[in-house]
Parts: C-alpha cells; sequence; structure tokens
C-alpha cells in the first residue's frame, strides 16, 4: 500500500470513522422513529377518519328503483308490463371530452341527433356525478359491441333498466295512458327521494291516476366502486317496494270490440256495470301506440300526432264534450213526468216546427212532414221534437236545468283516470256568469233536444243511462277492480262508491221512461229498431244526432258544401238487459250522421260480447261450488 | 446481536483464522449470509406485496422475479470481485459515468419528459443509475489514501467531483437521482470525518439557496413542492396521489386491512401503487405492526451494513461501506416521507420492493460490493 502521507494515523483514523458510523446509525434510528411516528399519527390516531374517507371513496349510496306495478284486465290479461333492457349511460364528470367521446360512441351504437339534443337537455337538470341516459333500449348486438370496447369509454356503461311496455299496444290507450320521462315539473310535485333512480312516471290516464300505487317505494344499497366509478359488489341493500299490481274491470276484448266497432270514426264508446260503476270498455279513436311514449318520442312522430286532423291524443271519452241532442230526452222527459207537469196519455200535435209566441223563428223537427199527434212515450221512440220544445218550454230553463243537475252532467264523474272534463248543464245563472247576457226562450227550446249549450262527454252519458237503470242509484265509474301486493299476492278489492241518488217522486214515472226507451229499440216505429234484430235480450236505448253546425234560418242545407268534419254527430245511450241491467253504455261516433243507423249498433255489439260472457260465467259459477271473480 | 453471525464476531477482539478449519460454502462464494438473508426476506416481501397491489398479476409478479435474479446474479458477481481490483478501476468507471451522462444530455432518449435513457442498441440505459455508485467510489478512492479527515483543498476536489455529475443529472432533469448522487457523496464526505462546524455552515448556505434552486426548478418539479405544501389545494389533480396514499395508511390501522384486501390499491384508487407507492399499499393491508416488521428488516440491513463498515480493513472500503449504507436509508426516508406526506413526491422508489428494474440493479450492485468488502478481508492475527 503506497502512502504518499506519512501522517496518516491509522488508530485515529478508525477511531473517528467508528466515532462517525456510531453518530450514523444514531441518526437512521432516529430518523426511521421520525416515519414510525408519522405512520403512528396516520394509523393509530387519525385510522378512524381515514376509516371513514376510505369508505368514502368505495362506498356510496345508490338508489334503487321500485318495479312498478303490472296492469291486468279483469281476466287477467296484461295491458301493461316491465321489459329489460339497456340503456347508454355517462357520467360527464369522467369524461374529458364529451364531443369526441359521442362522436366515437356513434360508430358503435346508433345514436341519432335527437337522442343528443334531449341528451344534452337531461344533462342540465341532473346532478353531478350521476350517470345520464344517452340512448335507451340497445339492441343485444349494439350492448355487445359497445362491451367490446368498454375500457376505451371511461365513464360511459351500459346499465340495465326496466322499461314499460304495452303489450295490446294502442288497445285501450285512452284507459290506460302511458308513463314518459319525468320532466322538472312533475318532479316538483312528486317526493324526489321516492323518486331518485325512477326514470318514468304515469304521464296520462290510469297510469297518471294511480301513479303512487303503482310506483312503490324507492330501496337502498351501499355499493363498492372503484376509482373509475364502476360497481363492484353490492355491500348492503335494503330493497325497495314495488308498486302494487292493478286488476282492471276493463275487458281487453270487450275494448276491442268497442275500438273495432269505431273503425276508422272519430268516436268514443264508454260501457260501465251499472250494478258497480265498473268501466268495462272505455274507447275513444282513433288511438295510438302508448309505446311510443316510453322510450321519448322523437319530435317528428310527436308533431305527426298532434297536428293530425283527427285528434288521436285528445281523449273523446273523457274529454270530448258533446251536445247531447235527442238522448237527453228520457231525461227531460222524466222531469215532466216527476214535476207532474204532464200525463202521458196526452198527445201533442206534431206539425213538423214550433213557434214561440212574439216571435216568427221556427224550431224545426228533424222531421220535416211532422210525427203527428204524439204523447210522451211516442215522443221518446220516435225522438219527436216537437213535442219536448213544448215541454222544455212548460218546464222551463230553471226547472230543467235543476232537474239534470243530480245525473251529474255538470260535474266530474270522478272516473280514476287522469284527465277527465265535466260537461255543462245550461241555466240562467251560468250564462249570466260566463256570456254575460240575459237567458232567451227559445235557448229553453233547444235546451230541451239537447243541443244549444247543453255538453255532455261520453263518460257522462254513460253514467247516466246506468244511473237511470239503477233507479236513480248513481254509483262513480272506475276501472280499478284490485290491487294486488306482488310480494304476497294478496289482493284487496275496492268497494263501490256512491256518488249521488238522485230523488224519485214516483216509481211509475221511471218505470215508464225505461219502457219508452225499449220501444226505442224494440218498437214497431223505435229509432234504433234495426238493432233489435237478433237480441236475446231486451235493450232499452235512446239515439241522438247532435248538430255540429248550425244552420241559419234562411240558409239552404247544401251536404257538398258541408265538409264531413262539420256533419252531425251520431250518439246512442242504452243499457240492457232492461229487467236486470248489466252494461250501460254510451256511443258517440263524430259526424257519424244518424245515431240509429252509426252509433246504436255499436252499442249492440258491445252489449252482445258482454252479456254473453256474463251469462257465460254466471252458469259456471252456478255450476261451481266456489264462486270466484268479482264481488 | 445474532446479525453478527457465527464466523463474523472479529468486531471485538480481532480475528484469528483457524489453518485448519475448512471454509464454508458462502465463505468460498463470498457471501455474506445474514445480508443475504435479509435481503431475501425484503424480495419476498416485495413479490406478495406486489402480487396484491398489482391486482393479482402474475406476469408482473414473474418479470419482478426475473428482475431479483438478475439482481442477486450481478450482487454475486461482484462479492468476487477484489475490493482492491474495484478501487483500481474506480476512476475508470467514474471517468466513463460522467462521459455517458455528457452523452445522455446530447443523445438521449426522451422518456416521461426528461432526457435520462441512453440507446446501446440491445438495451436502454439510465448512466445516472451508475453514477450512484461511481460518485462514492470516487469520492472514497479520491480521499483514501490521505489523511483524514481531508485537508481543504482535497475536500474542495472531493466537492467538484460530486457537484459535476449532479448538475448534469439534474439537468436532465431528474431531481431524485441528483439528489441520491449527491448525498451518497456527501455521504462519504461525512464518514471522512470533516468537522460538523463546516457541515452545519454548509447546510445553512444551501438553505440560504433553495430560493434560488426553486428558479432552476422545472415547473412540474414546483407543482410537486407546491402539492407538498398544500396536498388539497388540488385533491383531484397532482394532490390526489399523496391525498389517496394517506387515506390508504390510515384506513390500515393497526393490523391492515389483509392481504389482498386493501380497498384503496384494489379499486384503483391508490396511484402508482406497485411502484413510487407500494409502501402505502402495504402499509393499508398490513397495518402498523407490518410496517414495524418491514422497518426492522430495514434496519437490519442498515446494522449490517455498517458493522461491515466498521470492520473494513482499508479507508476506501469503510468510506464507500458506509456511504452505501446511507444511500440505501436515504432511498427508505424518502420513498416514506414522501408516501406519508412529510416529504414531497420526489420519485424515489422503495428500494428493493418497488416494481421497477434500473434501481434494483444498482442496488443489488452496492450490496455486492458490501459483501465484497467483508468476504475479502485479509484474516490475519494482529
Amino acid at each position: 500500500m503506497s502512502s504518499p502521507s506519512a501522517l496518516k494515523d491509522h488508530f485515529r483514523e478508525t477511531r473517528l470513522f467508528n466515532n462517525r458510523a456510531v453518530i450514523a446509525l444514531a441518526v437512521v434510528i432516529a430518523m426511521l422513529l421520525v416515519l414510525l411516528t408519522r405512520l403512528a399519527d396516520l394509523q393509530i390516531l387519525k385510522h378512524d377518519t381515514y376509516s371513514v374517507l376510505s369508505d368514502n371513496n368505495r362506498v356510496h349510496i345508490r338508489a334503487v328503483p321500485p318495479t312498478r306495478g303490472l296492469i291486468f284486465d279483469r281476466h287477467g290479461v296484461l295491458l301493461a308490463e316491465n321489459l329489460p333492457s339497456y340503456s347508454l349511460e355517462l357520467v360527464v364528470e369522467r369524461i374529458d371530452d364529451l364531443d369526441a367521446t359521442i362522436a366515437a360512441l356513434r360508430k358503435l351504437v346508433n345514436i341519432s341527433d335527437e337522442d343528443i339534443r334531449r341528451f344534452k337537455k337531461r344533462l342540465k337538470r341532473e346532478r353531478r356525478h350521476k350517470a345520464v341516459s344517452l340512448r335507451s333500449r340497445l339492441s343485444d348486438e349494439e350492448v355487445a359491441r359497445f362491451a367490446v370496447n368498454r375500457h376505451r369509454f371511461p365513464g360511459v356503461d351500459t346499465v340495465a333498466r326496466l322499461y314499460r311496455h304495452y303489450p295490446q299496444g294502442s288497445l285501450g290507450v285512452h284507459a290506460l295512458g302511458y308513463v314518459g320521462r319525468i320532466n322538472e315539473q312533475e318532479l316538483q310535485r312528486v317526493d324526489v327521494a321516492n323518486y331518485e333512480g325512477t326514470d318514468f312516471i304515469g304521464k296520462t290516464g290510469l297510469e297518471k291516476f294511480y301513479e303512487d300505487l303503482l310506483h312503490g317505494e324507492v330501496g337502498v344499497e351501499r355499493v363498492e366502486t372503484n376509482a373509475q366509478g364502476r360497481t363492484l359488489r353490492i355491500l348492503e341493500r335494503s330493497p325497495p317496494t314495488p308498486g302494487l299490481n292493478l286488476y282492471l274491470s276493463l275487458d281487453v276484448e270487450l275494448q276491442r270490440i268497442a275500438e273495432t266497432a269505431l273503425g276508422d270514426n272519430n268516436g268514443a264508446v264508454v260501457a260501465i256495470d251499472p250494478t258497480d260503476g265498473s268501466v268495462l270498455a272505455l274507447a275513444s279513436t282513433p288511438t295510438f301506440d302508448p309505446n311510443l311514449f316510453v322510450g321519448g318520442i322523437d319530435s317528428k312522430s310527436y308533431n305527426a300526432l298532434r297536428d293530425s286532423r283527427d285528434q288521436p291524443l285528445f281523449n273523446r271519452a273523457l274529454r270530448g264534450r258533446y251536445p247531447p241532442g235527442s238522448t237527453i230526452k228520457p231525461f227531460i222527459g222524466l222531469a215532466g213526468l216527476e214535476y207532474g207537469l204532464i200525463d202521458p196519455s196526452v198527445s201533442t200535435y206534431c206539425q213538423g216546427w214550433y213557434m214561440l209566441d212574439g216571435d216568427d223563428r221556427k224550431y224545426r223537427d228533424w222531421k220535416k212532414t211532422g210525427h203527428g199527434p204524439m204523447n210522451l212515450s211516442g215522443a221518446i221512440t220516435q225522438s219527436c221534437d216537437v213535442y219536448f220544445y213544448d215541454l222544455a218550454l212548460t218546464l222551463g230553463i230553471d226547472r230543467l236545468s235543476q232537474f239534470m243537475e243530480p245525473f251529474g252532467f255538470n260535474d266530474l264523474t270522478g272516473i280514476d283516470i287522469s284527465g277527465e272534463l265535466a260537461g255543462l248543464i245550461p241555466s240562467r245563472a251560468w250564462k249570466r256568469r260566463a256570456r254575460h247576457e240575459p237567458w232567451y226562450p227559445g235557448e229553453t227550446l233547444i235546451t230541451g233536444i239537447g243541443q244549444g249549450f247543453f255538453l255532455t262527454t261520453p263518460l257522462q252519458l254513460a253514467t247516466a243511462t246506468a244511473t237511470l237503470a239503477e233507479n236513480g242509484l248513481q254509483l262513480r265509474p272506475r276501472i280499478l277492480a284490485a290491487t294486488e301486493d306482488p310480494d304476497s299476492g294478496e289482493r284487496v278489492w275496492l268497494p263501490a262508491v256512491r256518488n249521488t241518488t238522485v230523488p224519485i217522486n214516483d216509481q211509475a214515472n221511471w218505470d215508464y221512461i225505461i219502457r219508452a226507451m225499449t220501444q226505442v229499440v224494440h218498437g214497431r216505429r223505435g229509432t234504433a229498431r234495426r238493432i233489435a234484430r237478433g237480441a236475446h235480450y231486451k235493450i232499452a236505448g235512446k239515439t241522438g244526432t247532435a248538430q255540429v253546425f248550425g244552420i241559419k234560418q234562411d240558409e239552404k242545407y247544401v251536404a257538398k258544401d258541408i265538409a264531413k268534419k262539420l256533419r252531425d254527430h251520431a250518439l246512442f245511450v242504452g243499457f240492457a238487459p232492461v229487467d236486470n241491467p248489466r252494461i250501460a253504455v254510451a256511443v258517440v261516433v263524430e259526424n257519424g250522421g244518424s245515431g240509429g243507423a252509426v252509433a246504436a249498433p255499436i252499442a249492440r255489439k258491445v252489449m252482445d260480447h258482454y252479456l254473453a260472457e256474463v251469462k257465460l260465467t254466471e252458469t259456471k259459477a252456478h255450476t261451481d261450488t266456489v264462486a270466484e271473480g268479482m264481488p | 446481536m445474532s446479525l453478527l453471525g457465527p464466523s463474523n464476531d472479529g468486531a471485538v477482539g480481532g480475528r484469528v483464522h483457524l489453518g485448519g478449519r475448512r471454509r464454508t460454502l458462502a465463505e468460498a462464494l463470498h457471501i455474506d449470509v445474514p445480508l443475504l438473508l435479509l435481503l431475501l426476506a425484503l424480495s419476498t416481501i416485495s413479490l406478495m406485496v406486489l402480487y396484491s397491489a398489482s391486482g393479482q398479476n402474475v406476469d408482473m409478479i414473474w418479470r419482478q422475479a426475473l428482475r431479483l435474479g438478475v439482481g442477486f446474479s450481478i450482487l454475486l458477481a461482484l462479492a468476487q470481485v477484489n475490493i482492491a481490483s474495484l478501487k483500481r478501476w474506480t476512476p475508470w468507471l467514474f471517468g466513463i459515468g460522467v462521459g455517458l451522462l455528457l452523452a445522455v444530455l446530447f443523445a438521449g432518449e426522451t422518456g416521461k419528459g426528461a432526457q435520462r435513457w441512453l440507446d446501446l442498441g440491445l438495451f436502454r440505459f439510465q448512466p445516472s443509475e451508475m453514477l450512484k455508485l461511481a460518485v462514492p467510489m470516487m469520492v472514497a478512492w479520491h480521499l483514501s489514501d490521505h489523511a483524514l479527515p481531508p485537508r481543504p483543498r482535497r475536500l474542495a476536489m472531493a466537492c467538484l467531483i460530486i457537484i459535476v455529475p449532479t448538475l448534469l443529472i439534474a439537468k436532465q432533469p431528474d431531481l431524485g437521482t441528483a439528489l441520491l448522487v449527491a448525498s451518497a457523496g456527501v455521504f462519504i464526505l461525512l464518514f471522512a470525518g470533516i468537522s460538523w462546524r463546516l457541515v452545519f455552515a454548509s447546510s445553512a448556505l444551501l438553505a440560504a439557496g433553495a430560493p434560488v434552486l426553486w428558479y432552476f426548478m422545472h415547473d412540474y418539479q414546483r407543482q410537486r413542492v407546491l402539492t407538498f405544501l398544500n396536498p388539497e389545494q388540488d385533491p383531484l389533480g397532482a394532490g390526489y396521489h399523496i391525498i389517496q396514499s394517506k387515506i390508504a395508511i390510515g384506513s390500515g390501522g393497526l393490523y391492515g386491512k389483509g392481504w389482498l384486501n386493501g380497498t384503496q390499491s384494489q379499486l384503483n384508487f391508490l396511484p402508482e401503487r406497485s411502484t413510487d407507492f407500494i409502501f402505502a399499499a402495504y402499509s393499508e393491508e398490513f397495518g402498523f405492526f407490518g410496517i414495524l416488521l418491514l422497518l426492522v428488516v430495514y434496519l437490519l440491513v442498515i446494522v449490517r451494513g455498517l458493522l461491515i463498515a466498521v470492520q473494513a480493513q482499508d479507508t476506501y472500503s469503510r468510506l464507500l461501506a458506509g456511504g452505501l449504507v446511507m444511500t440505501f436509508f436515504i432511498y427508505i426516508f424518502v420513498n416514506i416521507g414522501m408516501v406519508t406526506g412529510l416529504l414531497p413526491v420526489v420519485g424515489l422508489p422503495l428500494p428493493l420492493v418497488s416494481y421497477g428494474g434500473t434501481s434494483m440493479v444498482t442496488l443489488m450492485a452496492g450490496f455486492g460490493i458490501l459483501m465484497s468488502i467483508h468476504m475479502h478481508r485479509k484474516l490475519l492475527p494482529r
């Protein structure tokens, strides 16, 4: 070992080095203690805090939307169900370039401009870090294509959801209604917490009316997610309470018959069981497919529906306010009898027109030549206008409108379908209030034949007819028969609810009117006599024709100048069998022309089907030892 | 201390070589058994934690095992080299190292925004790693044949040996390695016995010079310091690493969440969980007691290393041994300090545990040199 410096002192250097080595070890131990102190601080003192933070990282509370209740008809035919489907959902906070991501997604999944527009709209009102649906109801192929490319799209995922489906399509759509995506106004009405995670809400009809029953209670689950927000497993779950299943009194076959019978006509059919108010059929044509609205209808299809001259979205059965025309005559006649103003055996002479004193306006009968001498029964059977002009004048508008009131023409019937409108019984008070005009005697005359200001909905007509059939007892029309708890299968049947009871002066008067209505169908000269052919039961009914277009006194009626839109509405009300009423029907065919020729046959078809069915089940119930079915 | 081993009790009374005694296999292979066992223990911990932190990625385990194999081979190879030869080669090694640094500066490849790599055709090589050994070796060589503590002129030269490569590495820029290379050199100086007055004075000078350092820093380096000072200011950006790391460690508690059960690492909340932040993944799953065990193993490595230094027979060996051991400790301290939020994020791995190759090779080479120093002693009776 060459040593340039002879001054090297090995002993001293070794001691110096050992000294430094001990110091180094001391420093190392001291610094390790610093680290340990820090670690003890994090892991022991602040352990609870960091445990919470760690759980917050991985554990998220997530709402579990309840399954919406199913809807069945009276025979258990499925009307509304929930089908699983995948929707493509984006958490935009996790996406760097939204437009680029959407552009890339469009190569895998069919996404329309409309989808994007609606996605951006939804995005604005959703909370941050919440998944927003871009496309719903992906095809299996699209789901698979995305699954393969999922790693390329952080913040994008397919989510299995249930969507509402109406297997009967357009059938009964005006009774059922439909669900659609919740909008902002609806969110303000509902309990937001309960609708966390729910996409759809009842928009119209039954779906809207029974939203509370159908929706159920939201559940909650605590899920573990990774840093990318993907759910890995469910830690804890309080399951949602599913909505109740609804069993309707509606009969799908009867509904189909009613809608088919209306055919291409715009119109409505309402059939009610007068004994308990059950709605058996509620048709309004034209119809539309409610399934279009579930996923969000595209604006082109929606505009086509909205702007159609036939107004398919318009619920004529509930909201169509039509003059009742001659269908009101039995009620006017009953008023005359109950007030003791007419003797049914006394006839009035019908010369084809009627004039008021001091007025040279002619109030015409529909039959130009006149009916000749007419008593009340004949006037109802043949629908003589002159008789009722005279009777209305005798009654006066005050007594007339007062008598009509308890039949419910001025009120909502209270049916369990959303969107109902009330009709209108004209009165002095109403005219002064609404029109700021006095009442003119001529208006009393035309009110007596159900024209002028008088308005009723098909539902009101059916309800009033049922009231007539039940001798004044009016039950609230309702379409829901029973609710069913989907878990326990327990069914709760709804009791009938009385709306009103029309006071009766003399039962003989009611019987007289019903006999006269029976003559309308079964009498030799009845206006609806053609539907009596082949009927194995007796029908009490009344035809009606409601003027849409008032022809002025001096104008000529030129048929070809009058568009179909302006032709008379054809009406029919009736119930059957007369001695044991089981069904009351009201039919309105817009611009159909004659009530007897167009509206009455539709009612007959509905009655035929239903009464055959009743007979069948009653025979069966008779033979079975255990009686089943509705109470 | 059992660490002293059966054949290494010569620290106190000197060692008497019994001529008739046959050499053991470990002696023949120049292996220090206690040190080897400790390193194997660390390797086992590394593979276990890695298996969990990588999400049970067996490929990664194999690659890491392969690297460990290469590391141990290098260790063995260097252990066979007589320390005297290594001392002779020191100036050459240092010269080549600095030359390569210059080459990187002009012809290096850019990786992750920094020029650190040199493409040698067959493999890419990071010359700065080499300097982690070459600098302390050169300083030890420079001081070894003269009286200690060094005279001022010699000391100034030693400082130059440290500063030139440090600046070259800092310029790449690779602050972590620069820091490590500089401290490796400085540790040699400390072991050489420079006066404490000088140490404190230069420390004070450095502290005063910190603002100047700030001026020369890159944006991302400044960001790291800022993030360190206040990680909450950007919890989803730069501060995310530290916050998630602290959550992982803190939520581990005394006993940990159990192997493979760390939610922070298994669910990807913890970034860099198999490399620089593997300590957080380990802490989460094994808790405070697990950490105690790991730190004890590290401490035993250091104790063993310092014993080797103390028992070394020439100045070059003991200075180098001390410097290498303390550099190893710097890795541990800076990494754990960074992961627990005590120090800024400086991108240093947890030695022998983090996933990754280059630093492990250097560390293993260092331990190989330690073994060479210990096993090539001339064991003569005093």
